[in-house]
């Protein structure tokens, strides 16, 4: 029983977002770009989804799916800055780059993201180019 | 009766007036690209969920202004959420006063917020009737056996 195309090639991106309209945006840029997408609205649902409770080494989730995470930094709750270090912070996780997203263009707050290790900070609105670029480049299959 | 190339030239006149006049800016261009023959109604879908969103944001504006003790921290939290929205669907008049906004909030000026809190929704619901006439227009168009100019 083998499928027809490898389900590797494409991408599968979680793209975590407090704000309804732009979780839907974000998921249609993704699409667009080929990925395969599941939205989480804030950071426990993350790391609810990626397997990645209270206990980093019982792993029991959906992470080793994920080519890439890409988050809003201000959220309420647990903010992108704090789900990229505990992503950071898992030895399954660590690998998966980490996009930042943010409507607000704050230069400490974007070297304490790139300096965590989150691979790109971008600001919002995101752009289907943009995107598409960042597909291209940080996803490696 | 307007003709099809009628309904279509005034369609281009509108969506170039309301980028003109600031209403809309490229990132409305940018939702239109993301349109296709997968999603056709991808547009109307996100701009519906933005006037949901919108009143809810209102409401809870309104109320949040009106406790005897304001938080304003309360407050800065939906305006933040109305200037990413608004942002995000190209809305740039509800945009620039959802900024305003977040001055006063950060300011505890009660007065500057009443007063952006009725001026955002007045450029809201100008933003809301111009999008509503708009996808009219385009229904107008389809129905006539026509297609949607693409604008530059």
């Amino acid at each position: 029983m083998s499928i027809e195309y490898d389900e590797q090639q494409i991408p599968h991106v979680l793209a975590v977002d407090d704000n309804l309209i732009d979780r839907k945006l974000v998921e249609k840029l993704l699409k667009t770009s080929s990925c395969k997408v599941t939205t989480a609205e804030n950071g426990m649902r993350a790391l609810e989804y990626l397997g990645l409770k209270e206990n980093n080494n019982h792993f029991n989730g959906n992470g080793t799916k994920v080519n890439m995470i890409i988050t809003d930094y201000c959220m309420p709750g647990m903010t992108g800055y704090e789900l990229l270090q505990k992503i950071k912070e898992s030895s399954v996780l660590k690998d998966v780059p980490v996009v930042i997203m943010s409507s607000e263009n704050i230069p400490n707050r974007i070297n304490e993201c790139l300096e965590k290790g989150a691979e790109r900070f971008m600001l919002k609105p995101l752009k289907l180019a943009d995107v598409k670029t960042l597909r291209h480049q940080l996803i490696k299959c | 009766m307007a003709s099809v190339s009628q309904l279509q030239r005034q369609f281009v006149e509108y969506t170039t007036s309301l980028y003109n006049e600031g209403y809309l800016d490229d990132q409305f261009t940018q939702l239109q690209k993301l349109q296709d023959e997968s999603n056709p109604d991808f547009v109307v879908e996100v701009v519906s969920l933005f006037f949901e969103d919108s009143e809810k944001l209102l409401n809870n504006l309104a109320t949040a202004l009106q406790q005897k003790i304001v938080d304003y921290k309360q407050v800065d939290s939906h305006v933040h959420q109305f200037k990413g929205s608004s942002s995000s669907i190209g809305a740039q008049r509800v945009t620039n006063v959802c900024v305003h906004f977040r001055n006063y909030c950060e300011e505890k000026n009660l007065d500057g917020c009443l007063r952006c809190l009725q001026q955002v929704k007045h450029e809201y619901i100008l933003v809301r009737n111009k999008l509503e006439a708009l996808f009219r227009l385009e229904q107008q168009i389809l129905q006539a056996g026509g297609s949607i100019p693409m604008m530059e």
